[in-house]
């Protein structure tokens, strides 16, 4: 049997950095990915990541304050002073690995302004940094010879009385399921916007990590909080970088006005991306759009700057709707980006809590898009998310060799474990009757979810949506899986991530109904006023018993900012 | 809008497996690109169509193929500009590198290449505690050959991998160039010995097509040749390699020519590329020699420097001066 002391799922930022600080201690560590690392999602971060550097006069407490305010204050604030704290030093590893950041006259790190914060602090590369880090990551995990499983597809946590001690997985090339064993697992395992239709994610962002950490009995947190990015492409939902924001383009509706004036009249496009969102729609529904989209405008930037530090909108607005945005403004609307709630874990990726307040998994850890730390809350801040990567994937790997050295392998029979998933996948494979095809099914509830949980929600749109999925999960025992053959079945692999999205689109529709007001991203008509005296709380929910999907709630830790009103 | 699209397919799992075109009619809309048209095959048609895609957005790099002939990112390439007049289309799997099944291809010899150029920055030690000072000018040069997404595409166009898979090939020694060009980075001595070796930056033929295929303006081949260029500029050694020894020759000679005499002399560049005494190289060359001799195209051995030579040299020694405050 494959063996390690810490194994890693997912092999964006936060898995890369994890492997990387393992690898560095000199452990047994290896990185389990269903796509080559560079293939991660994390390419598509765009437009920079936050650090408060001393020696430019900013101030981690400011950075940490931005960062609450945006969350609407479901943020916790320990892990947000972490994250704010170390940012810095993070951000200077990063240059010093290798990354290219563009720099100012005197050859130092360069900013630009990003949304929600009173000052400049996004470092950059273009608008490719997620690009940027993410290869020199890559660099850096073949430096150190990372054992990487390279196309492979983890089915399922293997646990024993609430520890984990390892996964079982598909060799895709081959089809062959094998199980790795792990004295310490972390999921890095991103996000899971194909539960709407459209987003911005890849195809590959399926919620993965959550769904296996949530079946193996670890809670998910804040599910309800998905945000919406104010600025996605007509059509495919492809995402156009906050960085030309940053850099002064404008948003502006069917009649010419720059319309945020009206909404933020300080931050104007600037302000928190809950805001521009809810501003856009706003706009939309009151009939100032352009075919169901508003408008933004780089033109006045000038060619050169665009070119420079736009380049990849540039080129993706020309590929995909053929508008060049040095002559033309371009329509856009808020699209599904990023989902702030996740595992939830501590301020070291862990999914359990040794204090005993709530119930998770031991050995299992959880970083970037999958966790939940919390330290976005309710609407994360651009560039915050790079930065939530490398801090929390190497906390994790920190705290994950920890529990290696502490623990011995969890003992299993390896025969059981693979055995029973491979009858779960020969039982997909076995569908010859009615049922639908993977693809159609995926649609049917990404499009129920975006209908239900979008922008503006009411309990009985998304009472709709979650009776949908829950039709939908019928359904999926059935779904044809076409391919019956071993060798890279990707079909096959859709299946299952579809069986992970049903899970989390289930959990998403019943936070949602839960949290009775509107914070953040969760934006309710039936509640429109957020409610600190009942809400000012987490929602954590666990899977069964049975069918049933059992609620907790933790209160959020405040250290030094109290609730106020939200203003931009 | 109708298309006809012709799938090149391949199935390991079959007893005697053997590549074959299939062809699906799929209804395609005017922004359709070859991506969206193969995910509807494979969504509504045939889920057991295999291909590598991701991100739908020109940066994942999963989705490298070869479209009517030609290497693209097929979430890049709209259809209808790749449709026959008869609504046809052909795609096929990425050139250079065996088939795995149908559309995705064995990516491993392309790691290993990546990882034979030492990938990964290498300074000076120690770090400084803040970060490496560096001109703008120089990180925005590095931007463009950052913006590599290492789909593949350049190599699978490659025309000297076609006949020597031992060469590094473009994505490598694009990115290869990416640490001699960063100021951070102190291996140049290092990192030029490498790629002078058998399979490096000597044995690309300038032939041009993956400078065609990249989908992000790359250029692997400018990288390449400016590899050479700071390979003969620093004076490393071409080592071992015959063929580095030449190439780096022939570089060197012909711009001492041009600068001697204001003209190519080829008949020379041939004697100092391969060297005065080689006698078995320089005999192996007569075949070609009398043959030009006997079609009266062979160049006179000797020529008179051009008139207005001056001039040439000072624009070489212009050249060389910019060069120089380039690298400083």
């Amino acid at each position: 049997m494959y063996s390690h002391d810490v194994l890693v799922l997912g092999a964006g930022l936060a898995g890369m950095r994890a492997a990387l600080e393992a690898a560095r201690s000199g452990a047994n560590v290896a990185m389990l990915s269903k796509v080559y690392p560079v293939r991660s999602h994390s390419n598509a971060a765009q437009g920079g990541i936050n650090a408060a550097l001393t020696d430019r006069g900013d101030d981690w407490h400011e950075h940490a304050y931005d960062t609450v305010k945006g969350s609407d204050f479901l943020g916790d604030q320990d892990a947000i002073e972490v994250m704010c704290r170390e940012a810095g030093q993070e951000l200077i590893n990063l240059e010093h690995m290798g990354v290219i950041f563009n720099r100012d006259d005197e050859g130092r790190l360069g900013t630009r302004a990003f949304g929600g914060q009173r000052r400049a602090r996004t470092f950059f590369v273009a608008d490719i940094t997620g690009q940027a880090i993410l290869h020199v990551m890559y660099e850096q995990i073949l430096k150190y010879n990372v054992r990487v499983y390279d196309e492979w597809y983890a089915t399922t946590l293997i646990t024993d009385h609430g520890r984990c001690g390892g996964v079982v997985a598909m060799e895709m090339r081959t089809g062959e399921v094998h199980a790795i064993r792990a004295k310490a697992t972390i999921l890095a395992t991103g996000g899971l916007g194909r539960v709407f239709e459209p987003s911005t994610n890849a195809l590959i962002c399926t919620g993965d990590g959550m769904a296996l950490a949530y079946r193996a009995g670890a809670p998910l947190m804040d599910m309800e909080m998905v945000q919406y990015h104010p600025t996605t492409l007509k059509g495919s939902g492809v995402l156009l970088s906050e960085g030309a924001r940053g850099e002064g383009a404008y948003l502006i509706n069917s009649r010419g006005e720059r319309f945020m004036e009206r909404y933020a009249p300080n931050m104007m496009e600037l302000a928190s991306r809950d805001v521009v969102s809810r501003a856009e729609i706003t706009e939309i529904n009151e009939g100032n759009d352009i075919d169901g989209c508003v408008l933004l405008d780089c033109r006045h930037l000038g060619r050169a700057k665009i070119m420079e530090r736009l380049m990849y909108i540039h080129e993706v607005a020309m590929d995909l709707v053929g508008v060049d945005i040095t002559k033309d403004p371009v329509p856009i609307r808020p699209g599904v980006h990023y989902q702030m709630g996740g595992i939830k874990t501590d301020v070291d990726g862990r999914c359990w809590d040794p204090a005993g307040n709530w119930k998770g998994v031991e050995g299992l850890f959880a970083a970037g898009e999958t966790a939940c730390v919390s330290v976005h809350g309710g609407n994360r801040l651009g560039a915050n998310s790079l930065l939530d990567t490398v801090i929390f994937g190497r906390r994790s790997a920190e705290a994950a060799m920890d529990f290696a050295g502490a623990n011995g392998h969890l003992e299993f029979s390896e025969d059981t474990w693979v055995g029973g998933e491979k009858a779960s996948m020969q039982a997909l494979l076995d569908n010859n009757g009615g049922g639908d095809l993977v693809a159609k099914l995926r649609l049917d509830m990404a499009t129920a979810m975006d209908e239900g949980l979008g922008v503006y929600r009411t309990e009985e749109g998304m009472q709709q949506a979650l009776n949908a999925v829950r039709g939908m999960k019928g359904r999926f025992k059935d779904v044809i899986v076409q391919d019956k053959g071993k060798a890279f079945n990707t079909n096959l692999i859709f299946a299952l991530e579809l069986g992970c999205m049903l899970d989390c689109a289930e959990a998403i529709a019943v936070g949602g109904i839960e949290r009775k007001e509107s914070r953040g991203a969760h934006s309710r008509l039936d509640y429109a006023a957020r409610d600190d005296e009942n809400w000012l709380k987490h929602i954590l929910l666990y899977q069964g018993p049975g069918d049933q999907i059992t609620k907790e709630y933790v209160p959020i830790v405040i250290t030094q900012w109290q609730p106020e009103e939200r203003k931009y | 809008m109708q298309a006809k699209v012709n799938v090149r397919r391949f199935n390991p799992d079959e007893e005697r497996p053997k590549s074959y075109t299939q062809q699906f009619d799929v209804e395609v809309e005017e922004h359709f690109t070859v991506l969206d048209t193969l995910i509807k095959v494979r969504e509504e048609i045939d889920g057991s169509l295999a291909l590598r895609c991701s991100c739908r957005a020109a940066i994942c790099g999963s989705c490298a193929m070869r479209v009517n002939g030609h290497a693209v990112l097929a979430c890049k390439a709209r259809v209808s500009q790749h449709l026959s007049d008869d609504g046809q289309v052909t795609v096929e799997p990425a050139g250079n590198q065996p088939v795995i099944k149908d559309l995705v291809v064995d990516l491993e010899p392309f790691w290993d290449k990546l990882r034979a150029v030492e990938p990964y920055l290498q300074p000076a030690m120690p770090e400084p505690e803040a970060e490496y000072l560096a001109p703008n000018e120089v990180m925005l040069h590095l931007v463009d050959v950052m913006g590599c997404i290492m789909c593949g595409a350049c190599v699978s166009d490659c025309t000297v991998l076609e006949v020597d898979p031992n060469f590094l090939g473009p994505a490598a020694l694009a990115k290869a160039y990416r640490f001699v060009a960063d100021t951070r980075d102190e291996e140049d001595t290092k990192r030029l010995g490498i790629y002078n070796a058998y399979g490096g930056i000597w044995d690309c033929t300038r032939c041009g097509e993956c400078v065609q295929a990249c989908p992000k303006g790359v250029a692997p081949m400018d990288r390449i040749m400016a590899l050479r260029e700071k390979a003969v500029e620093s004076g490393t050694p071409p080592g071992s390699y015959e063929g580095a020894q030449y190439g780096y020759r022939h570089s060197v000679a012909f711009e001492e020519i041009i600068t001697h005499k204001g003209r190519l002399e080829e008949t020379q560049l041939v004697v100092k590329t391969l060297g005065m005494f080689n006698l078995p190289k320089l005999l192996g060359m007569a075949p070609m020699a009398l043959s030009a001799m006997f079609r009266r195209k062979m160049p006179p051995p000797i020529t008179r420097a051009a008139p207005g030579v001056g001039q040439v040299r000072r624009l070489a020694n212009r050249i060389r001066w910019n060069r120089l405050s380039k690298v400083e």
